[in-house]
């Protein structure tokens, strides 16, 4: 029992990883988008995450570089690279209206050949690891709740016990909860994905929404990536360790069914499973076999949401399709 | 009218009349030229000339017969898994496993490899071999395709976890119950009758390849099969109204994919490899799904986009080796060229009318 | 002028080859109802789109209150007073009537408020909203109040419905009738597109006919009379004169007891449906949309799952079979010959991507050698349709979905007719046609019907239905309401089943 609390409370820094790329996501289907490139896009903000914090470090030097802006400057090349990522998914889906699913699978590539070339030239570039100073790598994982909070029996490390980010995704998924459910904004971009019919005889610039939507959405995406490199993976480039976490987060999405609030207990959900051959040991299990628990239990996740019929829990209407108006 | 020039918008779209097929494709090879200048950029960001970076490139995939065959032996994987997952596209299938189909024909292979290889002859070995690999690969491909049947279960994500699935098993195998000497994590080398026969300096799986090409595109011109898929692609309804069984036939066809996919896993371990790593597939699933799609899923037309991505991908590799540009530029210029080649279907299917030109269309 | 709201000029607009609109000269005044008459297909709507800034005008000039304007987009349109009320309605199933109301609006989102202003508009026009509810939870006419609600809340002067009442009882109907009167005393102009005469004649002050997409005139509702206006709109005078020949020797060939189906969300879609089909004879079917037409003939060929009852088939060996628990496939492999013509063309009836040969290998393409499909028999028969029916198309490989609308049809009805079914079932098999085309369809299914076919038409013009048929079944909330001999019924008779749950009458 000791150890459940241990593996969740452990969990919340891979989790954040996935909230920021699941809370990227939600925002673009909602508009109606489907950019399955969020692998991809996680990639990018991964490393150019790091670069920035890297750059910044070597501008002022190690002594004079602050943590807190190292962050803000990583959180801000992050979210560049995922905007950039969302911009060019935008332009050619609505602009240029072609198909979505192979166009997201296209940034997958695209995306983690750009981070994978980015990752080596800079390398290449200086000679060694494209990592930060330890005094910077510990701001990146500060846990910043009072101490005496962490010490409340079972919960205190799960609630109070994790990294700022993990209270930084939170605050995102309240945000984005409020501006769907509270902001006129917030009711167009629903309406967008939806039915862009209805949004656009109402007036709704429906080109402009899901831009907006799919390159901030992109944007949130690639700062999970930036986590998962700073935080999970100690503030050093490693290609292989990223894979996946960008499809788990698509698929939390349906998990979560599209709703902001459910990826906060979702995402622990699912951080708990990646890291649970390392707490809770089955010793006549293989290690191998129980890594891929996750993905069986996403793949039995999406059996059940399929056969429920609720019309408060299904995807946006018109997710996946593009629209041009005189063809309707 | 002069002032309604003023005030109308300045460009407006209307779909185009349908385009003839050689112009149509005209403008996809103009897409690729483009996506090949856009490639150049990452490669000038890293100090190189790009007209020397794919100098490089062509030279060191096609300049000498032993580039030439690690170059096809790069294509023959790619073209197989496109050729396999064609009809599922077709049928709006969005198979995107073929990377955990193809893992699982490779594990199928390979028990027939390390549990009998030593004792049955070639003759019996291989064909054993290929037939329990589509088998494993086609049943990876038809769990997905019987919950879409069943229940419309989202094929995307579903055919994607279980690549990872098919992967955590290999890695299982390759460092569990089948590693060689304890402590490797690699599975001793087969024996060797368990080898497919060169051809031409190159292992017979291109053969077998070709001969899927044929296959595939008899199968989805000429027969009944290809035409079910063709029509429930269009609209699931009207095959219901035809009397098509839409589960059974998304099956059979998820079986197919898979089946084919499976015994690329079979070339892999048998042509290529002669043992099973968890990476066997290493991303080719993935990249067919671009050749499949750019082919606009006509089998000849794979060939040659896989040639090309082979071609970027082995040049990429010696451009690393000779001039120190990453390897994974070979992504990047495949990720343009996905990219080039979508975009470029919007000036086949729809015209751009400018303000004032009424009847004059711009296509370019 | 002051009077005049928005006047269009010499408007054109064409779709590639098709010319929708062309010269098309139009004035809507305020405090008036105007009615814009034209069979389908003759360009009302896609004017109306116009002026609601779905399309741009080729050429020609819209006025707004004297001066030249150009509507880009519906945001435009409402700047100018201009809403427009759609055939299919524009709501988001999943939001609540005040969020679908206040959708793309400027001002601050205060649902109190908007519930308030909706409940003042409602009073002062006689309309009845919850604003809380949500849209999946409301009746095809709450929808329409919403719709139209929607448009006033934005203060649209000149309000635009298009063909508002197809999907109405007539008590809803007159409900609505009786708002638009409302609001013409409030000095809206208020634009009608219909092409329901008896209508026109009722509500309106003005009737502006197009036919073909161009315009033919503007005349006073009480200066002129049913004939007149159809005249201008079919362009020549015609009592519809169908001909309608006896069959001598009847014999039943579907025989329906007791059908009752329901859909997934549990709601009966059927209820105890009893009717029997007989050789010979044309058997329409009349029905407010919706009634269960559709689950009617997609129960009788397997498409629809059924709940209860028993469709039986009696061959020529005077054999019955039950059709109920088979497959398309099994019914067909049983000897059942059936044709349908159902009312999504390309959607059920046919592949929108694949050309007139493989649109007719649908039916065949079972036959064939082993694995291989046999493409000959099928190419035969595309040339046939193409030749006998004259479809325009450039060549039998040309994709159908590229065709026009009448084209389409004469592929779809050539290839269901062309094994000479013994049941022929066809939905709405002349929506959207012209004149002629349509008269080409009735004598193909009156031909079939003098084989000794059992044929079935589901209609939606009385008129059609009356001269065509032999008998009418009407449909009534899924229910049976009536069967009557079409030769000695009336339309207001059948206008009455319509809208009478169960009925009361058995005239078979």
């Amino acid at each position: 029992m000791t150890n459940l609390f241990a593996l969740i409370a452990a969990a919340g820094t891979y989790a954040t990883a996935l909230m920021f790329g699941t809370l990227g996501e939600t925002l673009t289907e909602k508009s109606g988008n489907m950019n399955l490139g969020v692998e991809g896009i996680m990639y990018m903000g991964g490393i150019f995450g790091l670069i920035a914090a890297n750059r910044y470090e070597a501008l002022v030097g190690e002594a004079a570089s602050n943590g807190f802006l190292a962050i803000l400057i990583a959180i801000i090349g992050a979210f560049a690279a995922g905007a950039v990522a969302g911009l060019l998914f935008s332009f050619i889906t609505v602009t240029l209206r072609a198909n979505q699913n192979v166009t997201g699978l296209a940034m997958t590539t695209f995306g983690t050949g750009v981070a994978k070339f980015a990752g080596e030239h800079m390398r290449n570039a200086l000679g060694g690891y494209v990592s930060v100073s330890n005094h910077l790598k510990a701001s990146f994982s500060l846990k910043i709740m009072p101490s005496f909070l962490q010490k409340i029996p079972f919960v205190g490390k799960i609630l109070f016990g994790q990294p700022h980010f993990f209270y930084l995704g939170i605050l995102v998924a309240v945000l984005m909860h409020l501006f769907f459910t509270k902001t006129k904004k917030g009711l167009y971009l629903r309406a967008v994905g939806e039915s862009p019919v209805t949004a656009d005889a109402a007036g709704i610039n429906i080109t402009k929404y899901r831009y907006l939507a799919t390159i901030i959405g992109g944007g949130i995406s690639a700062i999970g990536g930036m986590v998962y490199t700073m935080t999970t993976a100690g503030c050093v480039w490693i290609e292989a360790s990223l894979g996946g976490v960008g499809w788990l987060s698509v698929a939390l999405v349906i998990f979560c069914t599209w709703k902001p609030l459910n990826a906060i207990w979702g995402s622990m959900l699912f951080g708990s499973l990646m890291i649970m051959y390392l707490w809770i040991i089955l010793p006549f299990f293989p290690t191998e076999l129980y890594k891929i628990l996750p993905y069986v239990v996403t793949i039995v996740v999406l059996i059940i949401a399929s056969m429920r019929n609720n019309k408060e829990k299904q995807p946006p209407a018109n997710l996946g399709l593009n629209y041009f108006r005189e063809e309707r | 009218m002069a002032e309604t020039t003023k005030k109308t918008p300045f460009v407006r779209l209307a779909k185009r009349e349908l385009m003839s097929p050689s112009k149509a494709w005209g403008i996809r090879a103009l897409s690729i030229l483009v996506a090949l200048i856009l490639g150049s950029l990452p490669i000038m960001l890293v100090g190189v000339n790009p007209v020397s970076a794919y100098g490089v490139i062509i030279q060191g995939s096609l300049g000498k017969s032993v580039y030439l065959q690690q170059t096809v032996k790069i294509a023959v994987p790619l073209l197989g898994c496109a050729l396999a997952i064609a009809p599922c596209f077709k049928m709006r299938f969005w198979n995107i496993g073929a990377e955990g189909q193809l893992t699982a024909g490779a594990i199928g292979a390979s028990a027939i490899a390390f549990y009998f290889g030593k004792t049955l002859p070639s003759a019996v070995s291989l064909p054993l071999m290929i037939i329990i690999a589509a088998l494993f690969g086609g049943i990876w491909g038809l769990i997905p395709g019987f919950f879409k049947a069943k229940y419309n279960t989202n094929e995307t994500l579903f055919t994607l976890m279980m690549n990872y699935i098919a992967i955590g098993i290999a890695a299982w195998l390759q460092g569990g119950p089948w590693e060689g000497r304890p402590g490797t994590q690699i599975v001793d080398t087969f024996d060797k009758k368990t080898f497919l026969p060169k051809v031409f300096g190159v292992h017979a799986g291109w053969i077998i390849v070709l001969i899927i090409v044929v296959f595939m595109h008899i199968y989805m011109t000429k027969t009944k099969h290809g035409y079910e898929v063709a029509v429930i692609g269009d609209s699931e309804n009207t095959a219901r109204y035809a009397g098509m069984n839409v589960g059974k036939i998304m099956m059979r066809t998820m079986f197919l994919s898979g089946a084919i996919a499976g015994i690329v896993g079979f070339i892999v371990v048998a042509g290529a490899n002669h043992t099973l790593t968890k990476g066997v597939a290493a991303g080719v699933g993935f990249t067919a799904i671009t050749v499949s799609w750019l082919s606009h899923l006509n089998s000849y037309v794979m060939i040659a986009i896989s040639a090309l991505l082979a071609v970027i991908s082995k040049g990429s590799s010696t451009l690393n080796q000779r001039l120190g540009v990453p390897a994974s530029v070979a992504e990047i210029v495949s990720g343009i060229l996905l990219f080039c080649m979508l975009s470029c279907e919007f000036f086949i299917n729809y015209k751009l009318i400018f303000r004032g030109k009424e009847s004059k269309e711009v296509s370019k | 002028m002051q009077n005049c709201a928005i006047e269009l000029k010499n408007i054109r607009k064409t779709f590639g080859p098709v010319v929708a609109n062309d010269g098309i000269n139009l004035q809507i005044n305020r405090g008036e109802i105007l009615c814009l008459l034209g069979e389908n297909g003759s360009g009302k709507t896609t004017l109306m789109n116009m002026l609601s800034g779905i399309y741009q005008p080729d050429s020609g000039s819209i006025y707004a209150n004297g001066e030249e304007v150009f509507i880009r987009s519906p945001h435009d349109a409402y700047k100018y007073g201009i809403g427009m009320i759609h055939q299919h309605y524009h709501l988001v199933d999943v939001f609540t009537a005040a969020q679908n109301i206040i959708l793309g609006l400027d001002e601050k989102m205060d649902i109190a408020a908007v519930n308030d202003k909706v409940k003042d508009i409602c009073d002062r026009y006689g309309f009845q909203v919850d604003p809380r509810k949500k849209v999946y939870d409301m009746s095809v006419s709450q929808k329409q109040t919403v719709e139209i609600v929607k448009v006033l809340y934005r203060g649209a002067e000149i309000l635009i419905l298009d063909e508002p009442t197809a999907v109405l009882t007539p008590q809803e109907t007159d409900k609505l009738f009786a708002v638009l009167r409302n609001m013409r005393a409030d000095g809206k102009a208020i634009v009608l597109i219909t092409h329901k005469l008896a209508e026109v004649l009722s509500v309106s002050d003005k009737v502006a006919i197009l036919r073909k997409g161009k315009y033919i005139a503007t005349v006073n509702t009480k200066e002129t009379s049913q004939q007149e206006l159809t005249d201008m709109m079919v362009g020549h005078s015609v009592t519809l004169n169908i001909d309608r020949p006896k069959y001598d020797k009847p014999a039943d060939k579907l025989i329906i007891e007791g059908l009752t189906v329901t859909d997934r969300e549990g709601i009966k879609r059927l209820d105890n449906v009893s009717f029997t089909a007989k050789t010979g004879e044309i058997l329409g079917v009349a029905g407010i949309a919706g009634s269960g037409q559709r689950e009617l003939l997609e129960s009788i060929t397997g498409l629809y799952p059924i709940t209860s009852g028993s469709i039986k088939f009696v061959n020529d060996k005077s054999e019955n079979i039950e059709l109920v628990g088979k497959t398309p496939m099994q019914i067909r492999q049983v000897g059942v010959g059936m044709g349908f013509v159902p009312e999504d063309r390309l959607g059920m009836g046919l592949v929108g991507s694949m050309g007139m040969t493989n649109n007719m290998m649908l039916r065949s393409w079972r036959k064939g050698k082993g694995v291989f499909f046999n493409k000959k028999e099928p190419e035969n028969l595309a040339n046939k349709v193409w030749k006998d029916l004259e479809v325009v198309t450039p060549s039998t490989e040309f994709p159908v979905r590229r065709m026009s609308g009448g084209n389409i049809q004469k592929v779809l009805v050539g290839r269901e007719i062309a094994s000479r079914p013994p049941v022929l079932l066809t939905a709405y098999a002349v929506r959207g046609l012209d004149i002629n085309t349509s008269y080409a369809i009735y004598n193909l299914l009156t031909e079939q019907k003098m084989n000794g076919s059992a044929v079935m038409y589901v209609g939606e013009e009385l008129d059609v239905l009356l001269e065509l048929c032999d008998r009418i079944l009407v449909l009534c909330a899924g229910q049976v309401s009536g069967i009557v001999d079409a030769r000695k019924t009336t339309k207001e008779e059948i206008g009455l089943l319509m809208t009478t749950v169960g009925g009361s009458k058995e005239a078979n």
